[in-house]
């Protein structure tokens, strides 16, 4: 049985790069790195850690935007979810919703700051006529000391990512039953949703939130375009220290891996800790009978707050699709003074490399991570025990471990083993980035699957391996396929994995988006980001329609 | 499912990194004999075919379109295919090339040539990562370079060049502002002079956050201004006398402050971005390391055509860029094809161009041929570029030292809010 093979095949592809990793970070975070003079273990990188300016804050900082990002995102998921699914409302919200997933989160920061700055297209559809300002404010905005605008621009970003995960798992928890029968009970639309549907749902898409708080805690694309720069999150101090030409700088950025996964750590506990209450408050409130059936204005706050995320992505990318083909633009004029294709003309000539690259590794490392988690979860259903707990924390190690850090140590042990830079390598580092994502998008449904479809086949005498492939596998095609989508979005967005693992010599559309980013052209970064999104958009946008197309006779096979 | 048992044990791993690390400890730095660029056509026998990894700060469309250009000229003429590695730093390509020789990489490194100057190329000398001995005096080209009356092309930031990188251009630094919103007249002549500015016009002029290049710089203008004894700064810093010497850069920085854009809170991240702020209308006066940077946006229309600029008349900072090739390159007469193409009149004529990237010639025009330097002269440099005897005096940059001190003691008191 090639089953057989899946989970120590994920184990060594998954685990094996993160603990060359990890090991590659946490001996130099003590001291030991004899390639760069370190022999013996001291406490002396941590020191250097404690004596930096403005390091406490810089942890506070990712901490509270991880925690606040996370709240927020599920709140509105929730509460979107709760109050508009099966209406003809969400249908048309999903697919407004959707498509910014594909989004890269470096192109809807831009986006976002040129919406939200001094300068920036609100202020200059309010000037003069309303603000009288002939020329921006001098408002502290962008990279406000409180990070506001970083967290916002993390929560527009994560809602698309949790909503599409709810979504995937929706299918599996009798939504419509349960709802007739809260209503029937005389439960309010949200009430009913939360005390009957939402259990059994948040544990479907929890590794998923969690998975918001690691990566939010340690984001450094956004955090560099949005966030506080005196001093920066964590995460971005790390990429700065370990970039740094000085070798000394490297045992102090490995301290302050060490650090950010504590951060990270500590994030997810805090976070535990409210999960908790919000689950005991939720029973009081379900056990005082209380029916809450005035929750009008809250279901329309979570459509509102949906509607503004989509907007917010929405209005940033048609701004830089503007800016694209902008001349010369001052404010406060609503619209350029000229228009020029100069921008285009002079990047279209220089995209095919980074095109061909961008498409072989995303394809190639999500066939890989699909392949590597069917072949899992097939033998789990082999063997009837699910994943141990240690499997789990292996299988999400990549998702919590701070990138920077263990990318780092990856880099060394790829040089010393003498592999050359090259596609293999950049796959097999996008792997450990894509397949959690993948397995985490397709785990959920997979479990719950109605095990009774496959029961009633085998009473009809079908082979273990005609039910996967004729009945399973047909009917689980759609988180498959969003899945394999997400594990796309995954490797197009990668960018620290493709410059450390590709020794920079093989450049995607991000990579080169966020080196000329560092040029701060909007125009450029407007045909960038136009180009970054069309590529996993496509992937989506295939999940979506090919389901869609394929059972649109089957009426229980439609989700929402 | 996923079982422990069956998962790779933590201590192998360990034992094998370890021994890994340990063996590339020993077998310690190894210098490969490359090609001779003193006998060329032999240098140009095994280019061909060669592919040239060129790793060069990529934040500019109008540089990354140039050396694209230089790329095709060069497989056309030579056989030599050039890629350009974008870096949004180039301390990026350095750590790369550093810790490919903390991994024993001698040969076949990632890197064939390097753009670089300064604090980063006396990093690499420093750690002997440069492709040596000395071959930028040999290129054939050198023959046309200006060295006599541009002390910076043998003196990078007060570290002797030694023909271990070829210069590629100049750099200069000039102000820009806005004559549609301030009056000529009402310019500030020094740095003092800025401050006295700045506090009549509070929240229109700002510096990008060091360490970013052109902040470092902004704070050694300052610096080499109001040293007492500015011959200080060309020796390596003095942690004993620092505070002394820099004292008076930072009382000046501490008034600068409340009058910042943003009143300080936040800063531009580069000189682009302050570009693009002047653009918007907030920033009233920014500067640049190209004189022609003004020019080629205005040609863009990144700026409004009514820019111009203004230097210090006691003198602005001054240095060269260059390239350079990595002891380990891979295609090291390649490099050397590549970095001799970038120094002839023809590419740097091109250079020159404000429409193309408008970076300053390092070659000398009486030693140029009629036909080269009427390339030079047809060139048009464009409404908002000062001509080369408007530039004013060079200030010498100081030792890489300071400029990484200063960088540090700015973290500690404006870096980390408050």
């Amino acid at each position: 049985m090639i089953a057989r093979l899946g989970p120590p095949l994920a184990v060594l592809l998954l685990a094996g790069p993160v603990l060359c990793g990890l090991v590659g970070t946490v001996l130099p975070a003590f001291g030991y790195l004899p390639a760069l003079g370190g022999t013996r273990f001291t406490l002396a990188p941590m020191r250097d850690l404690l004596a930096e300016p403005g390091l406490i804050r810089s942890a506070l900082t990712s901490l509270a935007v991880a925690l606040v990002t996370a709240a927020a995102v599920l709140m509105v998921v929730v509460l979107f979810v709760a109050g508009w699914s099966g209406t003809r409302i969400f249908g048309r919200i999903l697919h407004l919703v959707s498509p910014l997933l594909s989004v890269p989160h470096a192109a809807a920061a831009f986006g976002l700051a040129f919406l939200i700055a001094p300068s920036g297209m609100i202020a200059r559809l309010l000037s003069p006529w309303l603000t009288g300002w002939q020329r921006p404010p001098d408002l502290l905005i962008v990279n406000d000391p409180l990070a506001l605008s970083m967290t916002a621009g993390l929560i527009v970003k994560e809602i698309p990512f949790l909503l599409l995960i709810t979504l995937a798992a929706l299918p599996q928890v009798k939504l419509a039953e349960t709802r007739a029968l809260a209503a029937s009970l005389g439960y309010g639309r949200i009430a009913g949703f939360l005390f009957g549907v939402w259990p059994r749902l948040y544990r479907q898409i929890r590794l998923a939130v969690f998975a918001v708080i690691a990566f939010s805690s340690s984001v450094v694309d956004v955090a560099q375009i949005l966030g506080p720069t005196l001093p920066p999150p964590l995460a971005v101090r790390i990429v700065g220290w370990a970039n740094d030409p000085d070798l000394a700088r490297h045992f102090l950025a490995a301290a302050g891996a060490l650090l950010q996964l504590g951060v990270t750590a500590l994030a997810l506990i805090v976070w535990l800790f409210f999960e908790g209450l919000a689950g005991v408050v939720t029973r009081r409130l379900g056990q005082s009978g209380r029916r809450w059936r005035g929750d009008a204005v809250l279901r329309r706050s979570g459509l509102a707050a949906m509607v503004a995320t989509a907007a917010a992505v929405g209005a940033g990318l048609a701004l830089l699709s503007i800016w694209s083909v902008a001349g010369l633009w001052q404010f406060p004029e609503t619209l350029p003074h000229s228009f020029t294709a100069s921008a285009w003309i002079r990047t279209i000539p220089q995209i095919a490399r980074p095109l061909g690259i961008t498409l072989a590794c995303g394809l190639l490392s999500t066939l890989l991570a699909i392949a590597v988690t069917l072949l899992c979860l097939t033998r789990e259903l082999q063997t009837g025990r699910p994943a141990g707990r240690w499997a789990l924390t292996l299988l999400y190690l990549p998702l919590i471990v701070p990138e920077a850090a263990f990318l780092f140590g990856l880099q060394i042990f790829f040089l010393a083993a003498r592999a050359e830079p090259g596609l293999p390598n950049l796959v097999l580092a996008h792997f450990v980035f894509v397949m959690p994502y993948v397995f985490l998008a397709l785990s959920g449904p997979w479990r719950a699957f109605d095990r009774r479809h496959e029961a009633i086949a085998a009473g009809l005498g079908k082979s273990r391996r005609t039910i996967l492939f004729s009945i399973r596998l047909p009917m689980l095609l759609g988180p498959i396929l969003t899945a394999a989508a997400v594990g796309f979005a995954v490797s197009v967005g990668q960018y620290l994995a493709t410059v450390m693992i590709g020794a920079g010599r093989l450049p995607t559309i991000t990579t080169e988006a966020v080196a000329l980013a560092a040029g701060g052209n909007r125009r450029v970064i407007g045909v960038y980001a136009l180009l970054q999104m069309l590529l996993p958009a496509v992937g989506f946008a295939v999940a979506i329609i090919v389901p869609a197309l394929l059972f649109r006779r089957r009426r229980a096979m439609r989700a929402g | 499912m996923l079982n422990p048992a069956s998962g790779i044990p933590a201590e192998p791993f360990v034992r094998r990194l370890i021994l890994l690390l340990a063996v590339l400890f020993l077998a310690g730095p190894a210098h490969a004999a490359g090609p001779d660029p003193a006998n060329w056509s032999e240098v140009l026998t095994s280019a061909r075919g060669e592919t040239v990894y060129f790793d060069a700060w990529g934040g500019s469309q109008n540089v990354n379109a140039y050396i694209e250009w230089a790329g095709s000229e060069l497989f056309k003429r030579y056989g030599v295919k050039i890629v350009e590695v974008k870096l949004a730093d180039t301390t990026d390509a350095v750590a790369r090339i550093v810790a490919e020789k903390a991994a024993g990489k001698d040969k076949g490194g990632s890197v064939d040539l390097i753009w670089i100057n300064g604090e980063n190329f006396a990093s690499m000398k420093r750690r002997r990562l440069l492709f040596s001995p000395g071959w930028a005096e040999k290129l054939p080209n050198w023959k046309y370079v200006d060295f006599e009356t541009k002390p910076t092309i043998r003196t990078d930031f007060t570290i002797p060049v030694d023909g271990l990188e070829s210069p590629w251009g100049m750099a200069k630094l000039v102000f820009f502002y806005d004559q549609a919103r301030t009056d000529p007249a009402t310019l500030p002549k020094s740095a003092k002079d800025l401050l006295a500015w700045a506090r009549e016009h509070p929240g229109r002029f700002s510096y990008p956050q060091p360490p970013d290049f052109m902040g470092s710089t902004f704070l050694k203008q300052v610096l080499c201004e109001l040293a007492p004894d500015p011959s200080v700064l060309q020796k390596p810093v003095n942690e004993i006398t620092f505070g002394e010497v820099a004292a008076p850069l930072f009382a000046y920085l501490d008034a600068l402050k409340p009058y910042l854009w943003r009143h300080g809170e936040a800063y531009p991240k580069n000189y682009l971005a302050m570009k693009q702020l002047m653009a918007d209308g907030e920033l009233d006066i920014i500067f640049a390391f190209n004189p022609a940077e003004a020019s080629g946006a205005i040609e863009q229309g990144q700026l409004p055509a009514t820019v111009r600029s203004f230097t210090f008349p006691g003198g602005t900072l001054a240095n060269t860029h260059f390239v350079a090739i990595p002891y380990n390159a891979a295609a090291k007469a390649g490099a050397l094809v590549l970095a001799d193409f970038l120094l002839s009149p023809e590419a740097q004529a091109r250079k020159q161009d404000p429409k193309v990237w408008g970076d300053p010639t390092v070659l000398a025009m009486s030693k140029l041929d009629a036909k080269d330097r009427a390339r030079f002269d047809a060139i048009d440099l464009g409404v908002a570029t000062l001509k080369p005897s408007e530039l004013g005096p060079a200030l010498p940059e100081p030792h890489p030292s300071w400029m990484e001190r200063i960088e540090r003691e700015w973290k500690k008191r404006y870096g980390v809010g408050n």
